[in-house]
Formats: C-alpha cells, structure tokens, sequence
C-alpha cells in the first residue's frame, strides 16, 4: 500500500529491506549509528542527517558498522568484503569525500571484474550526499556524477524521487556490479508516494516524467524537479516539453532519449553537475551523432557554471541551474529567445 | 634418518622447499625471457624473498585470502596459484589466470584465497580488512593477509588500515616485506621509525620483526599471529626483513645499488641455500631429493613458457566483455 514518505524515510525503508530479506547486507559509514562508544549510543544520530536512524535497534553492531573517520580504510574494506561474500552499502556522507578514497573505487572495485578475467564479482553500494543548496561550500555541494560515469566498471544512481529512490536503492544493493548511489541532500524532506512492500526499479531505465511534442528536456536528480517547472511556465506560452528523468546514469539509458528526440527535434539537457565533459555534454554528443538527422536545432546544456560552488547564498542561489534557464533554453531551441 | 629438529614434517618441508625453489625458478625466468623482449609490460620479480611467502603461507587455508602487491608473483605460487596459469597470464594469453586481461600486476586466483595483485601500492590494505571482516562474521576461523613493501608502508590506505583492524578487532595481518627499497629510493631514507613493531604498537597492534631469508623464523613467528587471529586474538604485524635479488622492475639499471651488491645478497642472504644447509646439515633431507625438486620446478616453469607461447592471444571479441556482471 502506497503512503506519502520523504526521500529520508525511503532511503531508510529499503536499507530496513534489504537487511531484514538477506543477512548478507551490512552497513558501514562514519555516525551511521552514531555515538560509537558514548554514553549515548544507541541510534544517537542514525548518520548525520538521521538517514540510517532506527536500523541499528533492529539489526545491531554485528551489521551496522560505525567507522573511524578513515574513507580510504572502510570504502576499501566494503569492497574487499563484497568480494568475500557480503553486501556492504557504505555511506560516504558527503560525495566530495570521495577524492580521499578514490583508488579504492576506480582502480579497485570497478576494475576487478575485467582485470581478473571476469571473475570477480564486487556487489558494493556506495551511497553518497550530492548536490548544492545547502550553504555548504565547494567542499560538501558537489554534483560529481560525471567522474563516476566515466569509469567503466561503476554503476551510477541518482534518483529524483522518494519512489524512485527505494526502488532503485534496492535494486543497487541486489545488483552484482559496484554502485554509486547518489542521494541530492535538498531532496530528502521531499514527500512522495512510496509502497510499503519491497520493490526494484531496474538499473538502467529512464522514464519520461512529462509527455510533450516541441522540445525533449533531459535531467537527473534535483533537476528534474526545475525542468519539470520550467515545462509547466512554457505550457502558458504554448510550447509542450517532454522531460525525461534519467534516474540512471550508467548505464545510460540512451534509447529513451533517442526515441524522444525522434519525436520532438529539440533538446535541452540539464545537469547541475559543471559543465565540462559532464552528463549533459555527454548526452548531447551522444545524440547528436546518432540522431542529428532529427534535430531542427542546436542542443542546449544547462549547466552549473566552471567554477567551485560558492559559499554566499546569493552566489549559490545564482550557481545552481534554475528552471528560468532551463525555460530560456527551451525558447532558444524554438528560435524564441 | 637423524631426529627432525624442525616445526615441520618431512613432507611439509619438502613441500615449503618446493615452493621456494619454484617462485625462484619461475622469477629468474621471467627475469631472462623478459630481457629478451618477450613478455609485454612491466614485471617486477620475487626473488630473494621466496621464504616470506613460503614461511607464511604454509600456514593458510585456501579460503584464507591474501591481498598482494605488485611483486605478488611468490605470493601467488606460495597461496597455490598454478604457475602454468600464471605465465600465461604475463604473456598475456587467453587461459591466463584473468585471461590476459590482468597481466603481471594483477594476477588473481579467487578460489585459492589470492584476491589479487595490485597496481596500486598499500591498496590492499583495506581489501584485507574487508576480508577479515567477511570471515570474522561468519566466525569460521579464516584470516585475512595483507602484504606491502616498505615503500607501500607509508601509504595512507595502509595506515589507516592498521587502525581499523585494530579498533573492529579484526582477523587481519599486515606483512611488511621489508627489502629495503621503495622502488629505487632506501628504506632508511623513507621511513622514520627503526623498526615496524614500532609503527604497530602506534597503532595499538603487536608487531613482530624476523629475518624474512630464514624461513624457520618466518614461519614461527607468522604460525603465532596467524593462531592469534584464528583463534579471535585480533590483528598483528608482521616485519620480514628481507632482499631483493632484481630491480624494482625489469629493466632497472639499479644503479643506486652498490657495486655487487646483489652477487653478495646472492651469496649470503640466499633464503633457498640457507635452507638446504639447514635441512642437510640436520640430516632431515638429503641433497640427493633436493636436486630432485630443483630438476622439477625447472620443468615446470619450462612447461610453463611453452604453454604460454602455444596459448592463443584474446580475440577483439574479448575486449569488451567482462566490464560488468551485467550492464
């Protein structure tokens, strides 16, 4: 039965799933507990934004893995152990973490089923606070979605929804290939409705979240929530937008862009990751060179700018993509602008 | 036959002296083929420290896992790797043990407990942690064993990886193959503390340092860490103090060494004649049954380059698969 959640609560729910339908799923992180070893242990923070909260009354220290502050050591000790049987989801709290763990996941965990003749199989989720909004400066606001995609061997996640977010939660746990899963910080108060039973969403499968006829808006994460905005304001002015939530991000789900395309002859992409060789930029190549013939117009990007984020609120209010730019975008497809 | 003064059987130091005499045998192999252009890649050679492993791994189960390094050619052998599945790996061929996908610096053989070489130095460390922690939950007695030179000890991921094993009380334990050399540069130059018990006990970890060419003191001390850790006494260090008979790679000029440096080592720091002498002079093991082993690990890695050079290449088909489980 379907109730309203947040994405908080969602995330919470197929963690609780998971554990409780295979005892080879443990959690690892810094505070997923919190209070390791202090007086006021039990469940005291449930991860720093209380996302974990409850699971360690039901499942214990034997599963939920308080860490040292030491990514390097527990990202890496998750992979060595889902290469020995279990099915580590680590939290890495913030994704700008991950540069001080980085081997662990590129050279090691993407790397070892082709290094190792395909043998190996490393069913490891990494989930990871993305995305600006919070005042939190360059080094806890990051969209680094793109570093992750470029590496063969990742999967990469990055739900926009509290169904979503379950859905494709699980299915990253179950999955038998390492997973980076994405969870944007100013989604997780968004409610939704979420079915109470256990669920997967596949790995792999965008979704077209608006139909429309002139213009194909591709997004992910927060920022489909600002095109789906941005589709709303151009209906008053006659122009129908199909958005498309790519949910996935490798793999791409390419075939639904296409078809979309096909149909509308117009493409915005937007990603609020910066813009160089980004999603954005990597969905735009990618249709341009196999549906050029169905474009009546440039593909526009919509993107965070080249730089860091910045701290300033006016600064990072002007930093992350709005949906008038995404609109803007649209009217300059359309020769409107 | 004389008392056996030995923590080991007959068979079982026939055995350890085997292996030795095979990571020998198959290093100074590669050491020739690969001077004469025949093997892709970079190569970085065992020999000299063959008794670490041996001494070590002796004490393993096959569902044991090991993390290794870049020179992780003796671990591998040592942890039962088929060498015959390992030279075909570093020519590069398909019934290679990652069929020719891996190469050298990667050679992983899952069901014998080797989780792989590794490109990346001390990035095993956390692996092994990982490992440990996989046995220490299913409470069956397997150890975790992470190996890394003195280079790789000042690694971040390997320090970081004594603290954690330490405060989760894990089964695991860290080798430092102490040869004295981080690639080219000197252990003196590149590390602060005299001794790595010192770095272990930093750490809240017991550290033990031997003579890693003696292979009795290595497998003493590494049979009581690797007891402990069964036995849910935790984690410990291991320091094998020990030589390295080639370069960093293959192709090193080594010349930061001294002048015949190595013939020296090769004299008196030889982990296999120390051995013999010992077993021999005991009168345990005769001379006779150990130029036995020696004709046949020089067979075997005969066999070994031949099958490697009648092996068939990967195909183009090849390079794309295996990415991913599914994808």
């Amino acid at each position: 039965m379907a109730r309203t959640i947040t994405m908080r609560e969602a995330v919470n729910e197929a963690l609780d799933q998971e554990m409780a339908r295979d005892p080879s799923v443990v959690l690892m992180g810094e505070d997923i507990v919190g209070g390791a070893g202090s007086p006021g242990e039990d469940d005291a923070w449930g991860g720093v934004l209380g996302v974990t909260k409850g699971l360690y009354a039901k499942y214990g220290r034997e599963r939920l893995l308080d860490t040292p502050l030491s990514e390097s050591a527990y990202i890496g000790a998750a992979i060595g152990a889902a290469t020995c049987g279990l099915r580590p989801v680590a939290e890495l709290m913030f994704i700008d973490f991950m540069g001080v763990c980085f081997d662990q996941i590129y050279n090691q965990a993407a790397k070892f089923r082709y290094m190792f003749g395909g043998k190996a199989e490393t069913p490891v989720t990494i989930r990871a606070m993305v995305g600006a909004g919070f005042r939190a400066a360059a080094q806890h606001s990051q969209m680094l979605t793109p570093l992750f995609t470029h590496i063969p061997g990742l999967k990469v996640v990055c739900p926009s929804t509290p169904y979503d977010t379950k859905g494709l939660l699980a299915a990253a746990i179950r999955d038998n290939d390492p997973v980076i899963f994405c969870e944007h910080k100013a989604m997780y108060d968004m409610s939704g409705d979420v079915p109470e039973g256990t669920y997967t969403i596949p790995l792999g499968e965008a979704e077209v979240v608006r139909e429309g006829n002139d213009c194909t808006i591709v997004a992910y994460g927060l920022m489909v929530h600002r095109a789906l905005e941005a589709a709303q304001a151009l209906s008053t002015e006659s122009i129908s937008c199909e958005v498309i939530d790519l949910r996935t991000l490798s793999p791409l789900d390419l075939d639904t862009v296409l078809e979309s395309v096909e149909s509308t002859g117009r493409l915005v992409c937007v990603d609020e990751a910066t813009p160089r060789c980004n999603i954005a930029a990597d969905v735009s190549a990618q249709v341009t060179q196999q549906a050029f013939s169905a474009l009546q117009a440039g593909i526009q990007m919509v993107t965070a700018p080249h730089t860091p984020v910045p701290f300033s609120p006016v600064l990072e209010d002007a930093y992350i993509p709005s949906a008038a730019k995404v609109a803007s975008a649209v009217r300059r497809t359309m020769g409107k602008e | 036959m004389a008392d056996n003064p030995f923590p080991l059987d007959r068979d079982r130091l026939l055995a350890a002296y085997r292996t030795m005499r095979t990571i020998r045998e198959f290093e100074d192999r590669l050491h020739v083929d690969f001077s004469r252009g025949d093997i892709p890649g970079f190569v970085h050679l065992y020999a000299g420290e063959e008794a670490a492993a041996t001494g070590i791994m002796m004490h393993l189960r096959p569902t044991d896992r090991i993390a290794s390094t870049h020179r992780g050619h003796g671990h591998c052998i040592a942890k039962g790797v088929d060498p015959r599945r390992m030279m075909k790996e570093i020519y590069g061929r398909k019934g290679g043990s990652c069929e020719g996908k891996g190469g050298s610096m990667h050679i992983a053989e899952l069901d014998v407990g080797m989780m792989g070489a590794n490109g990346i130095l001390g990035a095993g460390a956390p692996l092994a942690c990982g490992a440990a922690l996989a046995a220490k939950m299913r409470g069956d007695g397997d150890v975790a064993i992470s190996f890394v030179g003195d280079g790789a000890s000042n690694q971040g991921t390997f320090l970081e990886s004594l603290n954690l094993a330490a405060v989760w009380d894990l089964p695991a334990i860290f080798v430092v193959e102490n040869n004295a050399y981080a690639e080219s540069t000197s252990r003196s130059y590149a590390v602060a503390v005299e001794s790595y018990v010192d770095r272990a006990s930093g750490f809240g970890l017991p550290g033990v340092s031997v003579d890693g060419t003696d292979f009795f003191a290595v497998y003493e001390a590494a049979g009581e860490i690797i007891d402990r850790a069964r036995r849910g006494g935790g984690p410990a260090l291991l320091e094998c103090e020990m030589v390295r008979f080639h370069g960093h790679f293959e192709g090193d000029a080594q010349t930061y060494r001294a002048p015949g440096e190595q013939e020296e080592l090769r004299k008196t720091r030889n982990c296999l004649t120390r051995f013999r002498s010992a077993v021999t002079e005991a009168g345990v093991l005769t001379d006779a049954e150990l130029d036995a082993i020696d004709a046949e690990a020089l067979a075997l890695i005969d066999e070994a380059v031949v099958g490697a050079l009648a092996a068939p290449e990967p195909t183009a088909d090849d390079l794309l698969t295996d990415v991913y489980v599914s994808y």
